[in-house]
């Protein structure tokens, strides 16, 4: 990607045409274990589009300083620093939805969203851009998380954010691990299917890592 | 203590099944599982390292990082144990035994940031287990990740046949396939209460 790009461009990018979970497939782990309510999607959304950013700005930063022998291990040791970042505040002001998620939110360091922008996009363009595919980038994944969310939340408990909408709950399985892969498989089937509708693309990548 | 460790053995396989209960390890879990033989590679692979790694994540959550309050370094001493080690191995493989690096040398280079393999050291140091704990932990969870990988590959290459509609072709079909599968293992939970 040259540096002609608007930046818009770049922003809209990592939220619909290059979407991490529904478009590249990445990720998918924590899409899946963290979206049994809006709340905890909503969260861990906010933890990774923190620890993207700050992980593009730092490679944008540092990239003229690291060897490029040794690039891949020094990209994870920046994001495990601010995964370190976020573990401990989320464990310190979100005690009851970290004792939930903790381990997703420490898993983080594994994305491989997050290395791959590191080493596509962030080790190649200045501050600004960096900046913004992350925050794109990480928007896009927030999004996703909510989406999931919101469908199986509503579902599984007939409520939105704790709040009781329904007076049922029409399909419980959808909150227990069973309806996450459902949802995500259905979720990506209809973006799937609304893509080569209505805007004659191919489809989401079949085979992710 | 040992019908313990049996009961964290059993639970970590089928009950906790990392796949299908914990959510962890999809990508390697959708993407090698297309074919048989890349799977069962992949098993042997990841269980071997695990095991591995839990000892050695152990000895350092022990031994350093509990005398010297380094808990709080734990994300970033753990991947850097990892990926160390995957880089010694990976050395020493294609040394001392070339016919084994020909083989799985090429799953050993997509474990470093995966997060079946961090998983492991992390609920071990969250839950203080001790060694015997621990290795149970990492050979059961590996069992059952193997467990999944071999069910899914071998599910998938039926797949290939059916007739599947266009907008659920590839991952989508995957996922709603899982779905089913971990329903199956939903049978497990009540089996064993840690």
């Amino acid at each position: 990607m040259s540096n002609n790009v608007s930046l818009g461009t770049l922003f809209k990018n990592g939220i619909f045409g290059e979407n991490p979970v529904f478009r590249l497939a990445l990720s998918l782990c924590p899409a899946v274990a963290v979206t049994s309510g809006v709340k905890n999607g909503f969260l861990m959304g906010v933890a990774v589009l923190f620890v993207m950013t700050m992980t593009n700005v730092t490679v944008s930063l540092l990239r003229n300083f690291i060897n490029p022998k040794v690039r891949i291990p020094s990209y994870v040791f920046i994001t495990a620093t601010w995964v370190t970042v976020i573990d401990l505040v989320m464990s310190a002001y979100q005690r009851t939805v970290y004792k939930e998620m903790g381990l997703y939110i420490m898993l983080i360091v594994a994305f491989a969203i997050i290395l791959s922008r590191a080493e596509m996009f962030a080790s190649k363009n200045k501050l600004l851009p960096s900046f913004v595919d992350g925050v794109g980038m990480g928007l896009g994944f927030l999004l996703a998380l909510m989406l999931l969310g919101v469908f199986r939340e509503f579902l599984g408990k007939g409520s939105f954010w704790g709040v009781q909408i329904l007076p049922v709950k029409p399909l419980l399985i959808m909150i227990m691990p069973t309806g996450g892969f459902f949802a995500m498989g259905l979720m990506m089937g209809w973006l799937n299917w609304i893509d080569r509708k209505f805007f004659g693309g191919t489809g989401a990548s079949s085979g992710g890592h | 203590m040992w019908q313990h460790v049996l009961t964290i053995f059993i639970a970590s396989a089928l009950i906790n099944n990392f796949v299908f209960s914990r959510y962890l390890g999809l990508c390697i879990f959708f993407g090698v599982t297309k074919r048989m033989e890349t799977a069962v590679g992949m098993s042997f692979t990841f269980t071997a390292v695990m095991l591995i790694q839990a000892v050695l994540n152990w000895i350092i959550y022990t031994y350093v990082m509990v005398p010297y309050h380094l808990g709080f370094l734990k994300i970033v001493i753990f991947i850097g144990t990892v990926a160390a080690f995957v880089q010694a191995a990976d050395t020493i493989m294609k040394k001392v035994a070339p016919a084994l690096y020909y083989k799985l040398g090429i799953y050993l280079a997509l474990i470093v940031t995966n997060c079946v393999i961090l998983a492991v050291p992390l609920l071990n140091a969250d839950e203080n287990y001790g060694l015997f704990e621990s290795m149970a932990l990492a050979l059961g969870s590996g069992l059952g990740f193997s467990l999944a990988l071999i069910i899914m590959a071998s599910i998938r290459e039926k797949l290939e046949l059916a007739d599947v509609p266009k907008s659920f072709q590839g991952l989508p079909i995957s996922f709603v396939l899982t779905g089913l599968i971990a329903l199956a293992f939903l049978g497990f939970s009540g089996m064993i209460t840690l």
